[in-house]
């Protein structure tokens, strides 16, 4: 399979605090990732850092056989890679339509547009037209998940998506999701839900304090083995 | 009686002016979160670039308008682009300075190039001409062509800021600038964009400002402070808020004025204060308009 994503190194952090410590990490085209592990263990500043909303501070950051790392934030939407980011981040003054549309801000050729976003999500449809932050966790979640498609991006990167959402919504949201990737798109999960990222992905990575600490197949690891890597005991 | 609502029709028409002036204030405090302390000496440098390019090239008054508008965007977007935008921050305290700066550069390099002297663009018959609506009461020309085009300005901008993909981003960055980034938005490049239509709403309210009265290049300040009060009477953030500011701020200032000569500006600003005790948060806050 052909190599869509790669860091060698990678290292970045807030200021004089280091978060990452030369992470090593690849996705293939078509793949899905997830990256678990526990608070604090940088998995957010790792997606933060791929979404281009963190400089990186050393190491290599390779998408798409181009080094990225070096560009600035507001052109990896143009290069193919789209955050649902931790919390939603929904822009409050706009519209459901609208929000899906600022996705479309900077779009590549592909098969997601407003029809069939809501094909996906026929919910938001109805509520097109209210502001996108009146409306409840789950459909929010899937307002996010729709900006972010709206660019039709080559990697779609999800922090935390089913943090703070009834069990019934998590699964409808993992349906969605996997829906998504028949569309030939990579993801990458960042979930504290142990159980629904080995159900969701084909590969998953650990981080511990801001190393990878383990990696492998869902059927391939251990409830020992990640428990070591997830808390280090 | 005809004296009274003659008065009352000049003030509502004076709000025409103020929500010019006010209206880039609004603009640029509800893209980019900044206050421009040098708004005010904006709109005065517009004034005094619509009397140069008239007495030099010979324009009629009102076409200078077709120069002063682009020059002040391109200005605008520079000085976002290259300087305003390095003072983005957490610290709202810096591009406060900045302007307050600027402000303090116009007014002395205004002084040095026009003098001290209060000047005007003289603009013939259109000054005194009037609309006769009988029984003693009459419209100017000019305040009801100030008051139709701040109207058509503020329905412009709703449009471009409701309908537009600009538009979308400038309400998007101004929520979450971090989150727009992810969308593929420039934010130095959208509040460039912002401070240049600013400025182009600037250069209309100051082409206007000298058709009407005659300035001094230290005018800005209270220019500013007009624009302040009628943004907060108005409410932070509604466009169409400037508008009912700037009518409310010109009655204050015409009754005011017709009661005793020196009472105008000090009506203004009372009625200012009474709007911020009773209704701090404006008249027309949070119309999800900005």
């Amino acid at each position: 399979m052909k190599r869509l994503l790669e860091t060698r190194s990678l290292t970045a952090g807030y200021g004089d605090f280091q978060a990452l410590y030369g992470i090593d990490f690849h996705v293939d085209d078509g793949e899905a990732v997830a990256i678990i592990g526990a608070n604090g263990a940088g998995k957010t500043t790792f997606l933060r850092t791929l979404a281009g909303q963190l400089r990186a501070t050393g190491g290599q950051l390779r998408f798409a056989d181009e080094n990225i790392a070096a560009w600035p934030g507001h052109r990896m939407a143009e290069a193919g890679i789209a955050l649902v980011p931790e919390g939603r981040r929904l822009f409050p003054s706009l519209s459901v339509e609208e929000n899906l549309l600022m996705g479309a801000y900077t779009r590549r050729p592909g098969p997601w547009t407003l029809a069939s976003v809501f094909e996906l999500f026929p919910v938001l449809c109805e509520f097109r037209r209210r502001p996108a932050t009146e409306l409840s966790g789950g459909q929010q979640q899937m307002v996010a998940m729709g900006r972010a498609l709206m660019s039709n991006p080559r990697l779609l990167l999800c922090d935390e998506i089913s943090l703070g959402l009834a069990p019934l919504v998590v699964r409808e949201i993992y349906r969605t999701l996997s829906q998504i990737r028949g569309k030939g798109l990579s993801v990458v999960l960042v979930e504290q839900d142990i159980g629904q990222a080995m159900k969701a992905a084909d590969r998953v990575v650990c981080f511990q304090e801001g190393r990878v600490s383990l990696e492998g197949a869902p059927g391939t690891l251990s409830r020992e083995q990640i428990s070591q890597a997830y808390f280090g005991v | 009686m005809a004296e009274w609502i003659n008065t009352l029709l000049q003030g509502v028409l004076l709000g025409g002016l103020y929500a010019l002036f006010a209206a880039g204030l609004s603009l640029s405090f509800g893209v980019m979160r900044m206050i421009n302390i040098a708004h005010g000496d904006m709109i005065v440098f517009a004034g005094y670039a619509a009397i140069f390019t008239a007495e030099h090239l010979g324009l009629p008054p009102a076409l200078t308008l077709l120069l002063v508008a682009p020059a002040l965007a391109v200005l605008g977007y520079l000085a976002q682009r290259l300087v305003f935008n390095r003072t983005l921050g957490d610290d709202v305290l810096r591009p406060l300075l900045l302007t307050f700066g600027l402000s303090i550069v116009i007014q002395n390099a205004l002084q040095e190039m026009f003098s001290a002297d209060v000047r005007g663009l003289d603009i013939g018959p259109l000054a005194t001409a009037n609309f006769q609506l009988g029984g003693e009461v009459a419209i100017g020309v000019l305040p009801l062509l100030v008051m139709a085009t701040a109207v058509a300005t503020l329905a412009a901008l709703q449009w471009l800021f409701r309908q537009t993909r600009a538009g979308r981003a400038f309400r998007a960055t101004s929520d979450d600038a971090g989150t727009a980034q992810l969308m593929g938005v420039n934010r130095q490049h959208v509040y460039a964009l912002a401070m240049a239509i600013a400025s182009a709403v600037v250069a209309v309210a100051g082409v206007f400002l000298v058709m009407r009265t005659t300035i001094s290049p230290s005018d800005g300040p209270a220019r500013l402070l007009y624009s302040f009060e009628a943004v907060i009477i108005g409410g932070l953030g509604s466009l169409w808020g400037t508008l009912l500011g700037g009518t409310i701020l010109g009655v204050a200032q015409a009754v005011g004025a017709k009661l005793n000569p020196g009472w105008g500006v000090l009506s203004g600003h009372l009625a200012f204060l009474l709007v911020l005790m009773f209704r701090p948060q404006g008249l027309m806050p949070k119309t999800r308009d900005r």
